[in-house]
């Protein structure tokens, strides 16, 4: 798993926002765009491109994309 | 892995009937209206029916069960099994469906069960029903289904009160020997137990007077803890990843041919998340016809209201292949395949 390619499928999912800089400790939530409906589309898209299944806990307690890849390496791994 | 092939069973005909009064999602007034567009817009959900307090599920099934049995034109002593599935019964006791197989007028030699479950509860249902029948000892049986659920959310929670809607359906069974048959997979994840509850009001937690004080989860969702409670994000995540597998895995064990399939009949949970299970399972969106616009998610009664409203010419008409797949509370997921020919539907019941 590529931190840098997840980079880019999380910041896809925000439609409104610029997200040039977007990094690993970009905290997601903390922008005008973020709402529920982000969330479902990072799940989605986490779904879609890891076949992970991200909890509503797991979105809830992280803040940077960085957390949010670790959760899902570690799931790949599991 | 629960992999069940019922024998000699057929499905007969299905009802559904919707309480006459109608809520417009765009009218709600305790949520705001750019709130309010954005939730139709994902949700697909434009409209609900709604019940009157007092009135209850087993209304709805009830008065779906008479037209049908008037329809097939059915002696009622030969009915001789009754499962009612819901999660919003009469009474915490006793059991619903006794009180149905009284008011039905239906033999008392008749075996009857409540089932406790939601979205999966429909399926689970016609596993059972069509488990019990499949000897031959049982000729004809009924399968009630459905949910009061606009009554179980609170209004001023947008994660849940603009989703549900009520209804109350009947499915109508009979003994073919040699003939027909139901394919499931039924499966179960209670690690997820708390993604979609309702947390008082049992005997975990008994009701006292706090299970009525109002908590301010977030903004836009505030509820008692008799109220239910639903984790939009796991739900999600949980249908997106569970039904397309569900489905995958009953069409591999038994060696269907996808596209032989005529129907398949999602749960109606919402727009967004049943989008996503039938592009990864590839299918063409007049296979997987949707409620949700007109009536909303409405648990256990939405696969047999989906069939009634959206494919009932066809259904009635001919031969059909058809899968059904209930998603959701518990986490629970079922999936069936089964054929049917020329099947008994009225035109939808409106109650009150």
């Amino acid at each position: 798993m590529d931190i840098e390619k997840f980079i880019v499928e999380f910041a896809d999912q925000y439609d409104e926002i610029e997200t040039d800089g977007f990094g690993p400790d970009t905290k997601f939530k903390e922008n005008e765009e973020w709402s529920s409906m982000t969330a479902l589309s990072v799940i989605a898209m986490v779904d879609d491109s890891y076949s992970v299944r991200l909890t509503g806990d797991d979105v809830r307690k992280s803040s940077t994309i960085q957390e949010v890849y670790d959760i899902v390496a570690s799931r790949i791994n599991s | 892995m629960a992999f069940l092939d019922i024998r000699n069973v057929v499905i007969k005909g299905v009802a559904a009937c919707v309480p006459k009064a109608i809520e417009e999602n765009i009218d709600i007034i305790n949520i705001p209206a750019s709130d309010l567009e954005k939730l139709i817009k994902n949700t697909g959900v434009q409209r609900r029916h709604i019940i009157a307090p007092g009135t209850c599920t087993s209304d709805l099934c009830f008065a779906a069960a008479e037209k049908l049995i008037a329809d097939l034109k059915w002696d009622k002593s030969e009915i001789e099994g009754l499962i009612f599935v819901s999660q919003t019964p009469d009474y915490i006791l006793p059991a619903t469906s006794c009180i149905l197989q009284n008011r039905l007028g239906i033999s008392t030699e008749c075996l009857t069960l409540d089932i406790s479950l939601g979205c999966s509860g429909f399926v689970y249902g016609l596993s059972t029903i069509a488990g019990y029948m499949q000897s031959g000892a049982i000729k004809k049986a009924l399968l009630l289904t459905g949910d009061t659920s606009s009554m179980t959310c609170s209004s001023e929670d947008k994660s849940s009160y603009p989703l549900f809607g009520d209804a109350g359906t009947a499915l109508a069974l009979e003994y073919a020997d040699g003939d027909g048959g139901i394919k499931f997979h039924l499966g179960t994840d209670g690690a997820g137990f708390e993604s979609i509850i309702i947390k008082d009001g049992g005997y975990r937690n008994q009701t006292t007077q706090s299970s009525l004080d109002r908590n301010t989860v977030s903004e836009g969702i505030s509820r008692n803890n008799l109220e239910l409670a639903l984790d939009g994000m796991d739900v999600f995540s949980f249908g997106i990843s569970k039904a397309p597998e569900t489905v995958k895995l009953l069409i591999e064990k038994f060696g269907l041919e996808k596209d032989s399939i005529d129907y398949f009949y999602f749960h109606q949970a919402n727009l967004m998340m049943n989008e996503r299970i039938r592009k990864k399972l590839q299918l063409p969106e007049e296979k997987a016809p949707l409620s949700l616009k007109d009536f909303g998610n409405t648990s256990s009664a939405s696969i047999p209201l989906t069939m009634v409203t959206q494919t009932a010419m066809e259904l009635k008409n001919g031969k059909n292949s058809i899968v059904a797949c209930g998603f959701g509370v518990g986490l629970s997921w079922a999936t069936m395949q089964c054929n049917t020919e020329n099947l008994v539907i009225p035109d939808l019941l409106y109650y009150g």
